[in-house]
């Protein structure tokens, strides 16, 4: 292979020629980390004692990583890396924009929640079985999800946090487990499968798979047919990721079947990859063809709260009742996609933001009641405020928390999505939105008026704190949990911002496109398809 | 070629429908590995069909010869199929335990994780 | 399955299939083949010596469990990936050098690490549940 008998190429039309800013390495951070940190779990499996300290140690340092690249983004705007060198859209390029950085933000801060939860809970059988391992690759499959800025390979992340979560699933392999296991799996799948078809859909007509690149070109499509059915059937699939109504009966199947641990990671981020790919694709993708699914979106936004919030509320099983309020919470998070508004948007974004902490924490706290009780069971839990007084103020924030009551976080958000949904005369949205939370304050509240506030059941012999293994690793992050949501809702300036601005990002996905096709050189080609 | 791709794909689709439809878990399970090569023969079909010229640079060259097929689709495809491939053995599995553990196939019986006539929840302290 | 023949013949074809998988892993990077049939090839090699003669000389052949070397290909999926940040290219760009060996000019690269986890990740993942589902059938 003599190189010297080719002409001379420039390698500019295809390749990235500056280096890489070394910040800008951050996006790849959680991937590379996750990966290395979960395959050394793997290689010490036996070693039950020191694969927990490993596993802790990559969830910091993923926290950290995702915490600096979010602080990048908020002073640098949306980063871009192509993989291997290759331009945009040969290559698959990760994007970071607010929405992304945050939300892997989050996703790292609910990870090592969870890790440190899970050092009291899991066993050493589930520890060789690969709990770490597949909360790593759940882990940095669901922020690569968050980052990735081809759509072919947030399908490849979709399937990569599904084979994660089918493994934390049936960690013990009850017999509910396997029942839960059965319908997670099977539903998920399909669901994943109507995505690559969308996706095939997607190459079929615009020829190219980077989401900034299809953004461009939709944009310029003159038929509103095929593209609205591409729209139309990715929110199908997602709307079936995220356990919208009426694809959600998966979810209260199999939530409640692992672990709390697992529980708790499954509430706070798996339904949120879905919302989160809504997001991106019908609002930086197809912004028309949302306009014309609104209404759709917003009938299921709808159904999807008042449906999660009743469900909680004929649920006896705590855990159950915690299945339900993640449908309820998908609803609100549907509304701000249905309204598009700026407020609507940064009410969704906030909201998601919020919802991935509090249901964490709701799980940790149902774990640590279930097992202080001795049962999940609304009959026969009691007595709990006399033994941990400190749980039960826990306890209390977050179901204000989760119901939208002020002083906490999910106060700001709902404000933000009725205002949206009235200022556009949506009055039936905005009722929706209010009485689900006035539902979700009495399933929530009730949890605790029974576990907590009445007297311990005679024949139930509830435990002191000390007693529960979870309860000496789970109360600090739980109250680390709280402090989150009492800062938010307390001093709600920062945050809302952050939210405006991903409200805004979303909304002019000009920017989206224009940073990922910065480093190309304008070719009068490329230039004419890009009317803009 | 095309409409013969095309038909191919949505008799594939048509059977996973049916199959699918049913009450017993096995033949859930064919049904979504049908969907998925209904689904992978839709990327095919969408990289748009060529003739017997693989997407092979010669030495010396550059480009692929001009005809060749289209290399992209190919490479989609058997990501798909690996992720499929790899999803369809957890499934097996996970389906041989079920069945075994709790002794039925049949969506309708399985009722451990949501038993039936579950009582209301306390409706007074 | 234990006939006397298949025992005897076992082994070195057993060999033979792992030497041809580490040949087509090799060749993998211009022409068919590569780290996923490779590592394919040799999981096979692996279930066909676990039939003939039985699963424990088989889990003491690799003497380490099909999890970790599947583990171990993981590790070297994501670290190869980071050469580029010391070359200053994006993540996960092909790094080359042309070292000579005894005269014969060898190409080694980044993408032949990848290719190697990619190896030992399917050698792993599928030797650990074909080994599993032959311990089932014996009991």
């Amino acid at each position: 292979m003599a190189a010297a008998e080719r002409p001379a190429i420039d390698l500019a039309d295809a390749f990235v020629m500056e280096a890489p800013a070394l910040a800008d390495w951050l996006i790849v951070a959680p991937l590379v980390i996750g990966f290395i940190f979960a395959a050394l779990c793997l290689m010490t499996r036996k070693d039950t004692g020191r694969q927990p300290v490993i596993a802790i140690a990559g969830l910091v340092l993923i926290l950290l990583s995702v915490a600096g690249l979010f602080v990048h983004v908020l002073a640098n705007g949306t980063v871009v890396m192509a993989m291997g060198r290759w331009l945009p859209p040969f290559g698959i390029a990760f994007v970071a924009d607010t929405l992304g950085a945050t939300l892997a933000l989050i996703s790292g801060i609910v990870g090592l929640a969870t890790g440190i939860y899970a050092l009291r809970e899991a066993d050493n059988t589930e520890r060789r079985y690969g709990f770490y391992p597949f909360l790593l690759m759940m882990l940095s499959g669901v922020i690569c999800a968050f980052l990735t800025g081809d759509i072919f390979n947030l399908y490849v992340w979709f399937e990569v946090l599904l084979l994660g979560s089918f493994g934390l699933l049936i960690l013990g392999s009850r017999r509910d487990q396997l029942d839960g296991a059965t319908k997670y799996a099977f539903l998920n799948l399909i669901a994943t499968t109507l995505f690559l078809i969308a996706v095939a859909y997607v190459y079929g007509l615009f020829g190219t798979l980077n989401m900034a690149d299809i953004a461009r070109k939709a944009a310029v499509m003159e038929e509103v047919g095929p593209r609205l059915t591409i729209a139309a059937l990715f929110f199908f699939a997602f709307a079936m990721k995220a356990a919208a109504f009426p694809l959600n009966f998966w979810l209260p199947a199999s939530y409640h079947t692992p672990r709390l641990a697992v529980g708790a990671v499954f509430a706070g981020l798996l339904t949120k990859v879905g919302v989160y790919a809504l997001l991106r694709i019908l609002l930086t993708i197809f912004p028309a063809d949302r306009d014309d699914l609104a209404i759709a979106i917003a009938v299921v936004a709808a159904a999807s709260m008042m449906l999660g919030a009743l469900g909680a509320l004929a649920q006896t099983d705590m855990r159950r009742v915690l299945g339900y309020l993640v449908i309820s919470g998908i609803g609100i998070m549907l509304a701000g996609l249905a309204l598009g508004s700026a407020t609507g948007l940064s009410g969704t974004a906030f909201y998601t933001a919020h919802s991935m902490v509090i249901m964490t924490a709701l799980y940790l706290l149902v774990g640590i009641v279930g097992a202080a009780a001795g049962t999940f069971d609304l009959h026969r839990a009691g007595g709990l405020y006399a033994t941990a007084p400190w749980l039960a103020v826990v306890a209390l924030i977050l179901a204000f928390s989760a119901s939208g009551l002020p002083p906490f976080s999910g106060l700001w958000p709902k404000i933000f999505l009725v205002k949206a949904s009235i200022d556009v005369g949506a009055w039936w949205l905005a009722a929706a939105i209010l009485l689900s939370g006035f539902l979700t304050t009495i399933a929530l509240v009730r949890l605790f008026a029974f576990a907590f506030w009445r007297p311990a059941n005679p024949d139930m012999r509830s435990m002191t704190l000390g007693e529960v293994p979870v309860a000496r690793l789970g109360l600090p992050v739980l109250v680390g949990l709280c402090g989150l949501t009492v800062i938010a809702g307390l001093y709600p300036e920062p945050f809302i911002q952050v939210s405006d601005r991903i409200a805004f990002e979303l909304m002019n996905p000009v920017g989206y496109i224009d940073a990922v096709y910065a480093p190309m050189p304008i070719q009068p080609a490329a230039a004419e398809g890009a009317v803009q | 070629m095309e409409i013969a791709v095309a038909a191919l794909t949505g008799l594939y689709f048509a059977v996973s429908i049916y199959l699918m439809l049913s009450r017993h878990i096995i033949r859930i399970l064919l049904g979504t590995v049908t969907l998925s090569t209904g689904a992978n023969l839709t990327i095919f079909a969408m990289g748009r069909i060529t003739r017997e010229v693989p997407p092979i640079i010669p030495a010396g060259h550059y480009l692929p010869a001009d005809g060749a097929a289209n290399a992209l689709p190919q490479a989609l495809v058997l990501t798909a199929i690996v992720i499929a491939f790899s999803l369809f053995a957890f499934l097996l599995v996970l389906v041989m335990r079920s069945y075994q553990e709790l002794g039925t196939d049949d969506t309708y019986a399985m009722r451990d994780a949501e038993p039936e006539g579950e009582p209301l929840p306390p409706l007074g302290y | 399955m234990r006939t006397l023949i298949f025992r005897a013949t076992a082994p070195y074809l057993t060999a033979l299939m792992l030497l041809y998988s580490i040949f087509v892993l090799l060749r993998g990077h211009n022409e068919p083949g590569g780290g996923f049939i490779g590592g394919l090839i040799a999981a096979s090699a692996l279930a066909i010596y676990g039939i003939a003669c039985g699963v424990s000389p088989v889990r003491r052949a690799i003497r380490y469990h099909p999890m970790a070397i599947s583990g171990f290909g993981l590790f070297l999926g994501a670290i190869a990936g980071i050469f580029s940040l010391f070359a200053g290219v994006p993540y996960m760009t092909g790094l080359w050098v042309y070292p000579t060996v005894f005269g014969v000019e060898l190409k080694l690269s980044t993408t032949l690490i990848f290719d190697i986890g990619v190896y030992l990740v399917v050698l792993g993942a599928i030797t650990s549940i074909a080994l599993a589902l032959e311990e089932k059938e014996r009991d």
